[in-house]
């Protein structure tokens, strides 16, 4: 993979660059890849990271691109073609599943945005804000078209915040830790527990709830699996 | 009893398996509203009775009769919802163009939604990286190899493969096709993936 992404980037003429930190294709590949289990395995929608998937795009074009020049019945390109294919799938399926989440909790993913301070990262990119609004506001206008507008005054409007179910914050994900991390606050499950404090080794894997290691998902301490 | 109209609906879609689209109940719906709108109309003569003429002991039926409301309101809603998402699914399996079977089952509500839900989608995957965009339906299960045994389940026509080679989709013939070519023509059962 990473021999045939940096023949792609060779021509690409060092676009990364123009990023905070210069990455190499493998990394960036890594670094997708990293996205993307986090985003598939967390039951709420991460912070976006649009500049990554836009390197990525740029390098499948750069890619197929070069694949053109090359002669037919050429063994190599075929691997590059697999390469292309593989690269496209897990950048397809973290979109996809991002925008399953953003279908699945609209009102509340758009509330959150709404609350959100201004100098914080926002967590939808521009495009899938709009893609949000736009199902907000089209599932609604069909619910009062079909049945609201039928229905006795005090009853024409439903709270989608309230009617609509948030993400599970509490359900149980599997992780490896990057970065050792002390004392992290485990809270109880049933009133008989108490609470207690956990250390987290490097490299170790743990079965915790998302809610307990969230910020570490963020911060790319830990690593969903 | 009350209400039972509009569990029955919500019985209806729970009965059917996933992905799968009944008709739309508008009959359903329509007595539902109707009881709605019974349930609002004594709700609110006795309310005034119960203002007018003090009779305090009306109130627990009014109450009774508001939450028949909300509850009635709600099953609406998830019934509704609920075919959304089915809808939703089916633009992702089918592409595009729904089969005429299924655009049967919708109402004209739901056609419109549908059609709102494809303009944003597709703008949305416009909007991905560079010129073209990227189509994020595409590509829904991991590739294990590049080409792929495919048989014509119908005739489709021709067909144009990367290359600029054209080849004839005709029932019953079999090819040696690149995947990411097939996988949309796949799903809508034009082609069928020849495991062997």
């Amino acid at each position: 993979m990473a021999d045939a992404l940096s023949e792609a980037s060779e021509l690409s003429g060092g676009e990364e660059s123009q990023e905070e930190d210069v990455l190499t294709p493998a990394e960036l590949i890594a670094r997708l890849e990293e996205a993307w289990l986090n985003e598939k395995f967390s039951p709420e929608l991460l912070e976006n990271k649009s500049e990554l998937v836009e390197c990525v795009m740029e390098q499948l074009t750069h890619m197929e691109e070069n694949l053109q020049r090359v002669r037919k019945g050429d063994l190599k390109a075929s691997v590059h073609r697999m390469e292309i294919d593989r690269i496209r799938f897990v950048l397809s399926s973290y979109l996809r599943s991002r925008l399953q989440k953003i279908e699945k909790f609209f009102p509340h993913v758009l509330e959150k945005e709404k609350s959100r301070a201004d100098g914080d990262p926002s967590f939808l990119s521009p495009e899938e804000f709009a893609f949000a609004k736009e199902y907000l506001a089209n599932t609604e206008v069909y619910l009062k078209a079909v049945a609201l507008r039928h229905m006795p005054p005090n009853l024409q409007s439903v709270d989608m915040l309230k009617a609509v179910p948030e993400p599970c914050l509490d359900s149980f994900v599997f992780l490896r830790v990057k970065e050792r991390q002390e004392n992290i606050l485990v809270e109880p499950e049933t009133d008989e527990q108490r609470e207690y404090v956990v250390d987290l080794e490097e490299g170790s894997q743990h079965l915790m709830r998302y809610r307990t290691i969230a910020p570490l998902v963020a911060s790319g301490a830990v690593q969903l699996i | 009893m009350f209400c039972e109209k509009a569990v029955e609906l919500v019985r209806e879609l729970h009965r059917m398996s996933d992905g799968q689209l009944p008709a739309f109940n508008e009959d359903g719906i329509r007595q539902v509203l109707e009881e709605m709108k019974a349930l609002y109309e004594q709700n609110q003569s006795d309310v005034n009775e119960a203002k007018t003429e003090g009779k305090t002991e009306l109130i627990p039926t009014v109450k009774f009769r508001h939450c028949c409301l909300l509850r009635n309101q709600r099953c609406i809603a998830a019934y509704l919802y609920d075919r959304l998402l089915r809808i939703r699914a089916l633009r992702w399996e089918y592409g595009s163009v729904l089969p005429t079977t299924i655009r049967f089952h919708m109402c004209a509500e739901e056609l419109e939604w549908f059609n709102q839900y494809k303009k944003s989608l597709a703008t949305y995957m416009r909007s991905l990286g560079g010129e073209e965009g990227l189509d994020i339906t595409q590509d829904m299960k991991p590739p294990k190899s590049l080409y792929i045994e495919v048989r014509c389940l119908k005739d489709h026509g021709e067909f144009e493969i990367d290359d600029g080679t054209v080849i004839l989709l005709k029932k019953n013939s079999q090819h040696f096709l690149p995947r990411w070519k097939c996988e949309q023509l796949i799903r809508q059962g034009v082609l069928e993936h020849v495991i062997s």
